[in-house]
């Protein structure tokens, strides 16, 4: 990592969270050195609570004493502030795409995780709709940012490792060869990015925490 | 201007919305020509099913036969391609860009919702509960409009920018709503800096012309009530 030239940069965050994970892999891309506090969830700091006082969540940079907060907006923010390794596309439509699929490409997700029955179809139906347009965006691509890991491969990646998840707790394939060849693909060529690589903790202990929320989310069901 | 010929950007939207409003006041501050075709309130068209097939919703901005949707998405687009026209709509200091952009997301996430549960959440409870939101989302904005704004009159500063923008199109719906016995929303005693920016905001020519009257959204709103049921917002 680059010497970040007297500037201190600090990232508050959670193991486990996937916001959080999209601060890291663009830092990471860029080559920007920061310092790392891992939270409390349960007991959020008081710097924490000084630094995102309207939401009190993780992820927040701080970036010579001033925070920002949100992923997305960190993640805007740091590919303005340090303009070697861009990782957003130059031309607006694309942009305009990115910035779309960044927060649509998760819809429905959640909801397939947590629910059952007609509710769980309906939440599928619209997970998959989205998932087909997704695999267009990669015709002719190994990334959705092109060549390179972008903004929205950052954005979308925790799917790389959500989305086997929630199928292996679900016990329902989602993401396969043969429906989504590119997606799959681009999952395991995200995954192994030297970038991604040794950021998220063992899949193990990512699995044990959502079967645990899964598991209270679903009790409190029945 | 609206109305004008011109195949080259169209905007699917209609003339309530709120959302479709920010795309509209952005075109008409960065003076775009553009053909406005207006949805049929309660039916969808082909195009926009089309345009937007992941939310099919209003706006989507059709440039050069290409869509783009959400509304504030579409106000980032106009200011990235029509650069040279008009003024910025995001400012230059990269702080202040991702306070403009924090906002708006806040805006839309916590503020707009609590605004309409107010008025359309189904029981008095909820409907309590919403308003306690709204007024401290509003103060929270006051304090963020001060902090933001350095004493100009705009979150843009000297000009209508990108969270102006956010917030400012949902003034028509706003004084509707006080229209229609919503509790004071805009109060000089609790949020003096947000009312002197809301005249100054609706006196501006491009919101001027966009904005709906109120009168006519308080009738919009009786005649839809049965229908007018709040949605998750198009964002």
């Amino acid at each position: 990592m680059e010497e970040a030239k007297g500037e201190e940069v600090t990232l508050f965050g959670f193991w486990s969270s996937p916001f959080v994970h999209r601060v890291i892999w663009a830092l990471n891309i860029k080559k920007i050195k920061y310092k790392y506090v891992e939270e409390d969830l349960s007991n959020k700091s008081a710097l924490l609570l000084e630094h995102n006082p309207v939401y009190k969540k993780v992820p927040v940079l701080v970036y010579n004493g001033i925070a920002i907060a949100e992923s997305l907006i960190i993640l805007e923010f740091i590919e303005e502030t340090w303009k070697e390794n861009s990782i957003m596309p130059q031309d607006p439509y694309e942009k305009a795409v990115a910035r779309f699929w960044a927060t649509a490409a998760g819809d429905g997700l959640w909801q397939f995780f947590i629910t059952e029955g007609k509710e769980r179809e309906e939440a599928l139906t619209s997970v998959i709709n989205n998932f087909e347009l997704l695999e267009k965006e990669l015709i002719g691509k190994n990334f959705f940012g092109g060549d390179r890991i972008g903004y929205l491969d950052i954005s979308v990646g925790w799917i790389s490792y959500g989305v086997p998840i929630f199928e292996e707790i679900t016990e329902f394939k989602i993401i396969t060869e043969q429906k989504f060849p590119l997606l799959h693909a681009w999952m395991e060529a995200f995954s192994n990015s030297e970038f991604v690589k040794d950021t998220l903790p063992l899949r193990e202990k990512l699995s044990e925490r959502y079967r645990k929320v899964w598991e209270a989310i679903m009790q409190k069901k029945n | 201007m609206a109305g004008s010929q011109n195949p080259e950007v169209k905007l699917l939207g209609a003339w309530a919305s709120p959302y479709v409003a920010r795309a509209r006041i952005a075109l008409h501050l960065k003076e775009v020509q553009y053909e406005f075709l207006e949805e049929k309130f309660g039916a969808k068209s082909e195009l926009l099913l089309k345009s937007n097939p992941v939310h099919k919703k209003i706006p989507v901005l059709i440039h050069d036969g290409k869509p783009v949707c959400e509304s504030m998405i579409i106000v980032q687009y106009i200011d990235d391609v029509w650069v040279s026209s008009g003024p910025a709509l995001m400012p230059t200091d990269l702080y202040e860009r991702a306070m403009h952009r924090f906002w708006t997301i806040y805006i839309d996430d916590k503020f707009i919702p609590s605004l309409f549960g107010m008025m359309t959440s189904p029981t008095e409870e909820a409907k309590a509960e919403a308003k306690e939101q709204t007024m401290t989302s509003l103060q929270l904005l006051e304090e963020a409009f001060g902090k933001i704004s350095k004493g100009k009159p705009f979150f843009g500063g000297d000009t209508i920018g990108y969270l102006d923008i956010a917030l400012g199109s949902f003034l028509g719906w706003m004084k509707a709503f006080e229209e229609m016995n919503s509790p004071k929303l805009l109060d000089k005693t609790k949020t003096p800096l947000l009312c002197a920016w809301a005249e100054n905001f609706c006196n501006n020519e491009a919101a001027a012309a966009v904005l709906p009257e109120t009168a006519k959204l308080v009738e919009f709103a009786t005649v839809t009530q049965t229908r007018f049921k709040y949605a998750p917002p198009a964002k």
